[in-house]
């Protein structure tokens, strides 16, 4: 039991960190980024690509990865959603939508169907565990994962509250006509915390190469898991973003235990329950209550 | 030239032409009331000024620099700050996040953070709060302080009284007398007749988006105001 409740809060450490980019886009760009999963996969193979073929150690291949990551992400921003964004509101959830077909097919065509790890580059650390009293075992790496989650989710929240950077990323998120009328420019604020998600986006997908296996199309899962547990935690904050994370990965193993093929199905069952609660307990029209669950606002 | 040139303005919503070919030159330290009813243009014509709305024809020049193609935030850097009507504070951050937030461009000048606070001193103890908790008249403190943390040359102030009881705007309009009398340029959006003919040293009334009267204060008369407003002597003039 205490295994297994362990063993939730590590998956929740995960969920949160990839909920994290999906809820900043969401948060600053009002895009919700359905190449969200696609994208971290692509980067998952780019430090797989740098381990199979240089041996570059995945951890040093993550820190080559994550400049670009950055580059993608502001790329993304101007050369993509803000183009799409006027041509009105859907255009920019259409075009992500667009991306991330290309992006999974292509990832097929390169990489083929096989399912690839970033595990075996790791050595013994794949399978190192901490002993905690009891005679428990906690794998290093998922508990690495989830510090990590702690540790990006900290070191944004500080930012977004205590730096200029910060400050002007919000003013954007909020409202970026008048941000611009104050003299902050909301097309570069926008940008920079493109670059900032994609970062995260990169994390999450070499925690997932990590944890477990994957193929061109596990973007699609991963989205899902993020976009659960984004709107579970109410949209809101960074750290509701992390509530969020450790109640679906809850659900997902409390429903394994009753049926090894739940674990799904209970994640799915938990965000639609908590939907339809914020549906009928929020206040105004459908369609406010909606976006409230949305937009967390 | 004076400080703030527009001509020939035009501003379009779709097929709807809000603001009409408006032309207006303001000196260095003049004081404009702009007058109008409500769906004159006024708002639409200084949001345009201030580049939030796309403008479909004419030039905005700030100090002879022609900044049309400008974006908002640059025409900040470049000396011009709007307060917007409806304040549009930033609810969730704080006064002094809000205040911050003005000084982004970072021009030169002698508005601090401080200074605001000595300006406006209803804002000292509320440093702290989120704008949203704020009163209308501590809101409004807010908004004008963060446009002033820009250090702007031309202030412009959209209906900085709206939605607020009159011993408030009496308050607000006693913190601006100081920045008036320092020979700042203002243009001025207020409903207050009274109060726009007491501050002001210059009436430009607008009716459907166009400029009907522009004339010193001291030249123009309530009555004469009062017909621009309602288009009076327009259909007078139309009829004859």
């Amino acid at each position: 039991m205490i295994g297994q409740i362990i063993q939730a809060v590590l998956l929740g450490g995960y969920y949160a960190l990839t909920a994290a980019g999906l809820t900043f886009m969401l948060q600053v760009m009002r895009v919700i980024n359905l190449a969200h999963g696609s994208l971290s996969i692509a980067f998952a193979y780019a430090v797989y690509t740098l381990a199979f073929r240089y041996h570059i150690n995945p951890f040093l291949g993550l820190l080559m990865v994550l400049p670009v990551a950055a580059a993608v992400g502001w790329a993304l921003q101007r050369l993509l959603l803000e183009r799409a964004a006027r041509g009105g509101e859907l255009l920019p959830i259409l075009s992500t939508f667009g991306l991330a077909i290309v992006l999974d097919n292509v990832m097929f065509q390169i990489f083929g169907a096989n399912a690839k790890g970033l595990a075996q580059f790791l050595g013994d650390l794949s399978f190192a565990a901490y002993e905690l009293p009891g005679k428990l075992y906690v794998g290093k790496l998922p508990v690495w994962i989830l510090a990590a989650a702690v540790c990006v989710l900290g070191g944004l929240h500080l930012m977004l509250t205590r730096t200029g950077l910060g400050r002007r990323i919000r003013a954007t998120a909020m409202d970026p006509v008048t941000a611009g009328l104050v003299g902050v420019d909301a097309r570069q604020s926008a940008a920079i915390a493109a670059a900032i998600a994609m970062m995260m986006v990169a994390m999450s997908g070499v925690a997932l190469g990590f944890r477990t296996v994957f193929d061109a199309y596990a973007g699609g899962p991963q989205l899902l898991f993020a976009f659960e547990a984004t709107i579970i935690g109410g949209a809101r904050s960074l750290w509701g973003v992390f509530v969020g994370a450790m109640v679906l990965a809850f659900a997902q193993t409390g429903a394994a235990m009753l049926h090894p093929q739940a674990f799904l199905l209970g994640g799915h069952v938990m965000f639609l329950v908590v939907l339809f609660a914020r549906l009928a307990l929020g206040q105004g029209s459908l369609g406010t209550r909606l976006r409230q669950v949305v937009r967390g606002a | 030239m004076g400080l703030l040139s527009v001509a020939a303005l035009d501003v379009r919503y779709g097929q709807f032409r809000a603001v009409r070919g408006v032309s207006l030159d303001i000196a260095r330290g003049e004081v404009v009331a702009l007058i109008g009813a409500n769906g004159a243009g006024k708002t639409t014509f200084l949001r345009a000024v201030a580049g939030a709305v796309p403008v479909a024809g004419g030039t905005v020049r700030l100090d002879g620099r022609d900044v049309t193609d400008l974006p908002a935030q640059a025409r900040v850097a470049a000396g011009l700050a709007l307060v917007p009507e409806g304040r549009k504070l930033f609810a969730d951050m704080t006064v002094e996040e809000n205040l911050a937030l003005g000084a982004t461009v970072g021009r030169a000048g002698d508005w601090t953070m401080e200074r605001v606070f000595a300006t406006f001193p209803n804002l000292v103890k509320r440093r702290h709060a989120r704008c949203g908790h704020l009163s209308g008249g501590e809101q409004q403190a807010t908004a004008i302080g963060r446009a002033l943390m820009s250090n702007p040359d031309v202030l412009i102030l959209d209906e900085v009284s709206l939605g607020l009881s009159p011993l408030v705007v009496d308050q607000v309009y006693a913190s601006l007398e100081g920045l008036m009398a320092s020979g700042a340029t203002i243009v001025l959006v207020e409903q207050a007749l009274a109060r726009a003919m007491a501050v002001a040293s210059r009436a430009v009334c607008m009716l459907e988006g166009e400029i009907v009267l522009d004339k010193p204060m001291a030249d123009t008369s309530r009555e004469e105001i009062t017909a621009a407003h309602f288009g009076l002597g327009r259909s007078k003039g139309a009829r004859a």
